[in-house]
This record gives C-alpha cells, structure tokens and sequence, in this order.
C-alpha cells in the first residue's frame, strides 16, 4: 500500500508554526523599536547630563524587560521547531538554512544576552559610558538577530547561493554572500525592521499620548513624543521605500504571491494596482468567468510600473501562471503549472533512478540520471504537487492583509507627521483628539506589523522554499494528535502569557516613570 | 575523502561539544532556581537567590539556542531525526524554558495574572526538569533511541520523509532506560551542587552561606552516585562503533573506555576535570569561607562534559546510535553539513574567543558588588 502523508497533518503543522510565528511577532517589532529609542534618550542623557532623559529611558526599558521576557520565550520554539515539525525541510537545507541561524546565536544573541544584563542591572555598577555602550550593544545584538533570521526566511523566498547534491540527498550551500546579501535578503531586512520601528514609535506615541490626557508626567510624555514622532517619521517614510523594493522582488522572484496580493487572475500591459476592492465570493475556480471583484478601484498601470519599473510593462496573473504560454521578461516562453509538475515528477524520478544506479556501481546510468535530475531540478518541488490548483495560495487572506497593511502604512506616515508638527508648535498637550488617535493607533500598528507577515507567508504558499519544497515534502512524521496536542498547549501557554504581560505593562505604565525631582 | 573536511567534521563536533559542556555549566541558574525554597527560608533570602541566578539565566538560555542552531547548521540530520523524531521529550524541554524565560521578569511585578507564587512554582519546574530532561536526552547518546533513517525516501512523492522514529512515545520511551535517567539526575545534582557553590560566591549573606554550605553535603553526594553509575556503565558496555573502511556501524566492547585509552589526552582532561569539580566542592566544605569553589567546579564541569560528548562522537563513534536500525545510527561523517558550510561557519566561530571575552568582562562588571540585602531594598532594577 502506497503511504501518504496525512493532509491534516500538513495543516496543524502549518497552524502551530504560524501560531508561533506570530504570537512571536507580536513582541519582537516592539523590542526592536522600543530598543532604539530607549538608546536614543540615554545618549541625550550622556550628552546632555540631564537626568531627566536618565530617567524617561529608564522607564522604557522597564517596559522594554517585560516585553522582552516573552519575546525570548516564543523565539525558542520558532528555533526548535524547524527541527520537530519541519524534520524533513531541516535535512534538506540545513546545510544552508542552519548556518544564518548559527550565526544568530553566536554573534547576535550572547551579544543580546550579555549587554542586556549590564543595561538593566549596571546603573550604578558600570561608567556611564560603558551602560550607554551596553544599551546600543543590547539593541544591535537584537537588529542583528533579526537580519540573520530574515537572511534565512528570504532564502526560503528566493533559493539562492546553492545546488544540489544527488549523493547527499540535499541542498548545499555554495556562495555565502549569494544566501546573505540576496537582494530579497536586504530588502526583507530593511523592510522587517524598519517596520518595527513604526510599532516601537506608535507604542511611545500612544503611551505618552495617555499620560498627556490624564494630565501626568507632561515633561516625561512631550519629551517621548519628541523623539518617537521624529523617529517614527523616518521609519514610516523608510518602511514606504523599502516597502517598494519588496514589492518589486515579490514580482520578479514570486509572481504568483503577486498575482494573489493583487487578486489579478487575467494578466496583461499596462495592469492597474487595486488601491481598494471587495473580493467576490462567488468564484470558485481559477478559471471560470465570475469576475473576482465585487467592485474595485485601481490606479492605471500602477501594478505595471512597481512590478516592471514600466507603465506597460507585462504582469502575469493567476491563470496564465497556472496556464503558462505567455513571454517572460527574459524573452523565455512560461511554463504550465501541468508541464513544471511533470518536470518535477521526473527530476524526483531521475533522483531515484541515479541513487539505484550509484548502488549498482553503473556509472553510466548514473551520468545520464544525474543529467535529467540537473536539467530539471529547477522544478523538483512542484513534483509533490498533487493539483494545479495547489500551487494557488490563499487569495482572500493575500489581498485584504496586503491592503491592510498598506493602508495603515499610509496612516502612519500622516500621524507622525502630524504629531511631529503638534509637537513642534506645542499644541500635542491640548490636542485631545490626537492624543486618543495615537492611543488608538496603538493596535493598529501590530495589525499592520502582523498583516505584512501574512502577505509574505500566506502568499507564498505551498511553498516551504520556493519551487524547490512544498509544505507536504517539509513535515516530520508524526501523530496528527501529537501536533494538535502541542498546538492547543502553545496556544494556551503564549495566550495565558500574553494576558500576563498586558496586564503587567498597565500596571507599570500606570505607575508612571520615577522621574525623581523633575516636576511636571 | 578531503583531510579537510575530515578536520572540519571533527572541529565542529569539538565546537558542539564545548557547547554542551558549557551548557551544563550554565544549567547552575537550574540548580539554583530548585534550591529556591530550600536554601531561601524568607522572603528577602528567595529575593537574593532569584537576583543572584536571574541575572544569568539569558546566558543558560542562549547558549542553549546556540547550541541548538550550531547542531543544526553543523550537523543538520541530528537535527532532523532527533528533533521531529523524539518531539515529546523536546517539546517538554522547550516548555520548560520557556516558562523560566518569563517567570524571572514577571513574578515580583504586579499585574502578572497568576501570581508571584505561580511564576516561582515555573522556575521549580524549569530547574528540576530542564537538566533532568536534557541529561536523559544525552544519555540516548550512549545508549541509543530508536528511529530509522533513509534519504532514498525523498524520491517518494506521497511520503517523501527521510527519518521516522520507530517508537510511538516519540522519546519518551528514553525514560525507560535506567543509564538515561541517571545521567538526567547526575546532570540534575550537579546543577545543584554548582548553584550553591554559586550562591556562596556571589550572595553576601551569612545565613545564605551558611544554608548553602550545609546542603552541599547531601547534593554532592547524590549527585557522585548518579554521576559514578553513569560514567562506570558507559565505560564498560558496549558502544556504537563504526567500521571507518565500510562505514558499518557495529556494537564493541568496551567502546567507551577504549575510546579514553585511544586518545590519552581526553583521559587525562577526564580526570583533571573530575579533580577540579571535588577540589571546588570538598574545599568549600571544609572549615573555613572560602568561596571559589564555582570556579573550580565549573571548570571542571566543562572539562568533563567536553570529553563526554568526545567519546560520543570521536574516533569512529557513532554519536547518535538507532537501537532499531544500526545502520541508520548517525555519526559525525554521515549527518554534517557540507565542507562548504562547515568550512564558513568555521571562520566564524573564530570570533567566539572574542565572545566570551566580553562575556568574560560584563560578567565581571556586574558581579563586583555582590549580591546584598541593601541592594534588594535599594529600590533599583530587581527581580
């Protein structure tokens, strides 16, 4: 009897390292936010000597610790769980994929740990010059940790810097700087980070914005907002830019997570971006007549000009990625998804064929099989696809998360402009509207952090690395009930948590910074 | 095959092994975490304890995700196996740090949902289980686990995965093997042992000493049964030896011990270990206030470990053997990285002495100024 790996299986694996992922996402974007401001008020503090900014840092980093704590907590079972849940994809590029997250621990995460000790506990034990070291360390140990995860996961995106060896049965790196310095690497690390700053701003922002209302702590919130409007200008106006870069190598290495963020499903020159539209649930099939649209409205050949960096340009869209045929910007013809499925199966079946031939010592036959597996091997994932229609990702989630996300993109960059204005003109003190929008815009920043994580990870579905390993290939062999069992444990644990660390963070930020003998 | 990368394989499975060794170094923030109720008697005494191993445990932490991703990337198909084969005994480990991760910040703050007592009841959890379970997950090094590898697999479509584990308890079953369990204990003691020795060194308080020398006695010498039982039935069974002509995997006598007499150095880093973790421990108990026993210890901890894990893997050894299918036992050469990979990563490890040199000195820094009861109430950043 031929075994099969059980679908559901794939779907609770899938659950838990998505609920992870995002439960993690929640607290990292603020570490890494929070972070650079808290090292941005010390050094005023270094340079000016003023205690207050002592004391305004100090108080964000008591928040910073409680976020922190649980940060630690969900990024260990992000790491480890490659290995439990995703056995399979952890033999097949750890050679590459485990390097950047060694990396990670030997260079980003002791530098985190050991700096972040002395930030916390060295006030009065370290200079002030080695404490301020100590903060920046503390946070670039962070951003660092995070370029070395984003180099892995965009290497997931856009396979590069590696070819595959028949006798090891995996993926094996060849060029370091190909897998570090992709340019789906540096955009996703711009982007990722950057973003984050928004979060840690709009935190600052809201938080002060609170204080400002009930009428405490003035000098302490003007004083924060200063900063957090002025940084979180340039991180939204920065998040836009690289935001662009990202888009453009979503087209160039992954057009079928640009086809689902557009909702495109006939391609053409000259296609408009949707700016908004109602996805219509009557359409069943990639191919049937209903038009995928409620209504919508677009902004002509926009999609043209950030996919191609030209008006007319060409963008395929879901049916001519699954029916092939038309020219790509290389000049070459696109293949059906039928016709990189039969590649695939026979790139699997030339594997198999060319390890029998090895076993049997015919060098010969072996050559010949090694030659198909090569000549194919640039479609060997779609060879686990059963349908064509797999290879479509979740369309609904793709297109509203797409838009969630740049929406309130735009919403950021006009609240800390006018925040930065406000502030500048001293109006933000008695300006009541803006202050229950910036609290308000607190939520709304992690919906946004958190709806650019679906975009990239729901978009590029089935693929666990891009074209080379589906999801279903990727799964370690286990029960459906131990996967669901560990699913429903993570799910109460991370929330239990996550209500403790709301609950702790009101409580501290009701208490209110100890700003010693600086009146309000 | 390439000298090199030979060199390289063993190289990375030293690098491995030293970051073991310093993890269970590091497990004393463990050994300390469950002596909280039994050497803190009030409530400012569990303060000073909490104080003194919090603001270590990112250490025990990262070193533990170090070595977890320094596995992955060196020796990727440990990774596979272990990791998606034994997931229950993961899974418990990895639940059990990640409640310590949050129990030291949140317990003494308010507003934290369950209660000051909960989050300490989280950190007993996470320093009697995480050394147990991670002792008895490398006791399977020595004795065995029970999974199967085939990378031909991949090439089929509907099952496509390459290692299985044969047992239903996926790990658990470790449990049943008596030589497991009493590694997971000595390695539980020994957490203890080096977490008083700890306490000493880094608490200035009389009644803390006083307690922590006392319960010295009784942890030293459990943690010498489950050590000495461990150590002398590895050295005389049978290990997983691997035929380096035809790369057969097959049982020998007295693997282990042959393993030390084959390679003399380890021997003698064996017993230097072993001496210097006595000399720390008899020394503190002796009359008198000494209070460098950790250092000793500690070094001597890592010296013996390191050389553990070196005879799991070194000299045609198979690391992680399979009880059900020898031939699926992995060893250095069979489950490492490429030599382009290895070759890297090993430029960058070039950089850990610089690592642990700034370890070295923020540890310093910070550990000047013992931990106090003035400190305690001074009102600054405490646990």
């Amino acid at each position: 009897m031929v075994e099969n790996i059980d679908t559901s299986l794939i779907d609770w694996s899938r659950a838990q390292f998505a609920l992870t992922a995002m439960y993690h996402w929640l607290f990292v974007p603020l570490t890494l936010g929070l972070g650079v401001i808290q090292a941005i008020m010390e050094t005023i503090y270094y340079k000016t000597g003023d205690t207050f900014w002592k004391n305004t840092a100090k108080f964000w980093m008591k928040i910073f610790g409680i976020n922190f704590a649980i940060g630690v907590a969900t990024g260990l079972i992000m790491e480890f769980q490659f290995g439990t849940n995703w056995s399979n994809y952890s033999w097949f590029v750890g050679d590459i994929f485990g390097a950047p997250l060694a990396i990670e621990g030997i260079l980003a995460f002791f530098m985190e740990a050991t700096f972040i000790a002395v930030m916390f506990f060295g006030w009065d034990k370290v200079s002030k010059r080695f404490h301020l070291a100590s903060t920046w360390l503390t946070i670039t140990g962070a951003t660092l940790s995070a370029l070395w995860i984003l180099v892995a996961n965009a290497w997931m995106q856009y396979p590069a810097g590696m070819h595959f060896n028949p006798d090891t049965v995996r993926n094996e790196m060849n060029d370091f700087w190909a897998v570090a310095l992709s340019p789906v690497a540096i955009n996703k690390f711009f982007h990722t980070v950057l973003s984050s700053w928004i979060v840690g701003s709009a935190f600052v922002l809201g938080v002060s914005a609170w204080f400002l209302l009930k009428k405490r702590e003035t000098r302490f919130a003007l004083g924060s907002i200063k900063v957090a409007a002025v940084f979180g200008l340039v991180a939204t106006l920065l998040t836009a830019w690289t935001g662009d870069g990202s888009a453009y190598q979503v087209a160039q290495k992954q057009p079928m997570k640009l086809a689902a963020m557009e909702g495109l499903y006939e391609g053409g020159n000259g296609v408009g971006l949707v700016a908004v539209g109602v996805l219509n649930s009557n359409k069943k099939a990639y191919n049937d007549d209903v038009n995928p649209f409620l209504f919508n409205i677009q902004l002509p050949k926009m999609l043209s000009f950030f996919a191609e960096r030209d008006l007319n340009a060409y963008v395929p869209g879901i049916v001519n990625l699954i029916d092939g045929g038309y020219t790509k910007s290389d000049g070459t013809i696109a293949l059906s998804a039928e016709e990189k499925i039969a590649r695939g199966q026979m790139a699997i079946k030339a594997l198999a064929n060319y390890k029998k031939a090895m076993k049997d010592k015919d060098e010969v036959a072996a050559k010949e099989h090694r030659a198909t597996l090569e000549a194919n091997f640039e479609y060997f994932g779609y060879g686990y696809i059963r349908e064509k229609t797999d290879l479509i990702p979740p369309i609904g989630l793709t297109f509203y998360s797409f838009r969630v996300m740049v929406i309130l993109g735009g919403f950021f960059i006009l609240l800390f402009l006018v925040a930065f204005f406000m502030e500048k003109k001293q109006k933000f003190e008695k300006a009541t509207w803006l202050q229950w929008v910036s609290i308000c815009s607190i939520p709304l920043a992690y919906i946004a952090s958190q709806a650019g994580w679906i975009v990239a990870e729901v978009g590029r579905q089935p693929w666990a690395i891009q074209d080379i390993m589906p999801v279903s290939a990727s799964v370690s062999k286990l029960s459906v009930g131990s996967v669901q069992t560990t699913f429903f444990l993570f799910l109460a644990i991370f929330t239990v948590l996550l209500i403790a660390e709301i609950g702790i963070m009101i409580k501290a930020i009701k208490k209110g910074p100890e700003l010693e003998n600086h009146s309000n | 095959m390439d000298s090199t990368y030979i060199l390289l394989q063993q190289y990375w499975w030293f690098v491995i092994s030293l970051l073991g060794a310093l993890l269970v170094f590091l497990l004393f923030v463990q050994g300390g975490q469950s002596l909280l109720f039994t050497v803190g008697k009030t409530e400012l005494q569990q303060k000073m304890l909490l104080n003194s191993t919090g603001r270590k445990w990112e250490f025990t932490f990262t070193t533990l995700v170090t070595f977890g991703g320094a596995f992955f990337a060196s020796f990727p198909l440990f990774y596979s196996t272990s990791f998606g084969g034994a997931y229950w005994v993961w899974m418990a480990i990895l639940i059990c740090f990640v409640i310590q991760a949050v129990s030291y910040e949140y317990q003494s703050k308010n507003g934290n949902l369950l209660g000051k007592k909960t989050y300490q009841i989280f950190l007993i959890i996470n320093g009697v289980l995480g050394p147990i379970l991670l002792g008895t997950a490398v006791g399977t090094f020595f004795n065995g686990a029970e999974f199967t590898v085939n990378k031909a697999n991949l090439t089929e479509i509907g099952m496509p995965v390459i290692s299985s584990w044969d047992n239903p308890l996926h790990g658990l079953e470790a449990v049943f093997v008596i030589w497991n369990v009493f590694l997971g204990l000595a390695v539980f003691f020994l957490a203890r042992v080096q977490a008083l020795l700890y306490f000493i060194n880094n608490i200035n308080d009389e009644e803390v000493d006083k307690r922590a020398r006392k319960q010295l006695i009784p942890e030293t010498a459990l943690f010498l049964v489950f050590f000495l039982a461990f150590l002398i039935h590895t050295l005389v069974q049978d290990g997983f030896a691997v035929n380096p002509e035809t790369k057969e995997v097959f049982m020998q006598p007295f693997k282990y011990f042959t393993n030390l007499i084959e390679m003399p150095v380890l021997l003698v880093v064996l017993l230097l270990g072993v001496v210097s973790v006595l000399f720390g421990i008899i020394k503190t108990i002796l009359p008198g206030q000494w209070k460098k026993g950790i250092w000793f210890s500690g070094v001597g901890t890592v010296l013996v470990v390191l050389v553990l894990f070196l005879i799991a893997g070194w000299n045609n050894t198979a690391y992680y053997p399979s009880v059900t299918n020898l031939q699926s036992s992995l060893t250095i050469e069979n489950s490492c990285s490429s030599f382009f990979t290895l070759k890297v990563m090993s430029y960058v490890s070039i950089l850990v002495p610089f690592v642990l040199w700034y370890i070295y000195h923020a540890w310093k820094a910070l550990d000047l100024r013992k931990i106090d009861k003035e400190e305690m109430e001074e009102g600054h950043h405490t646990y």
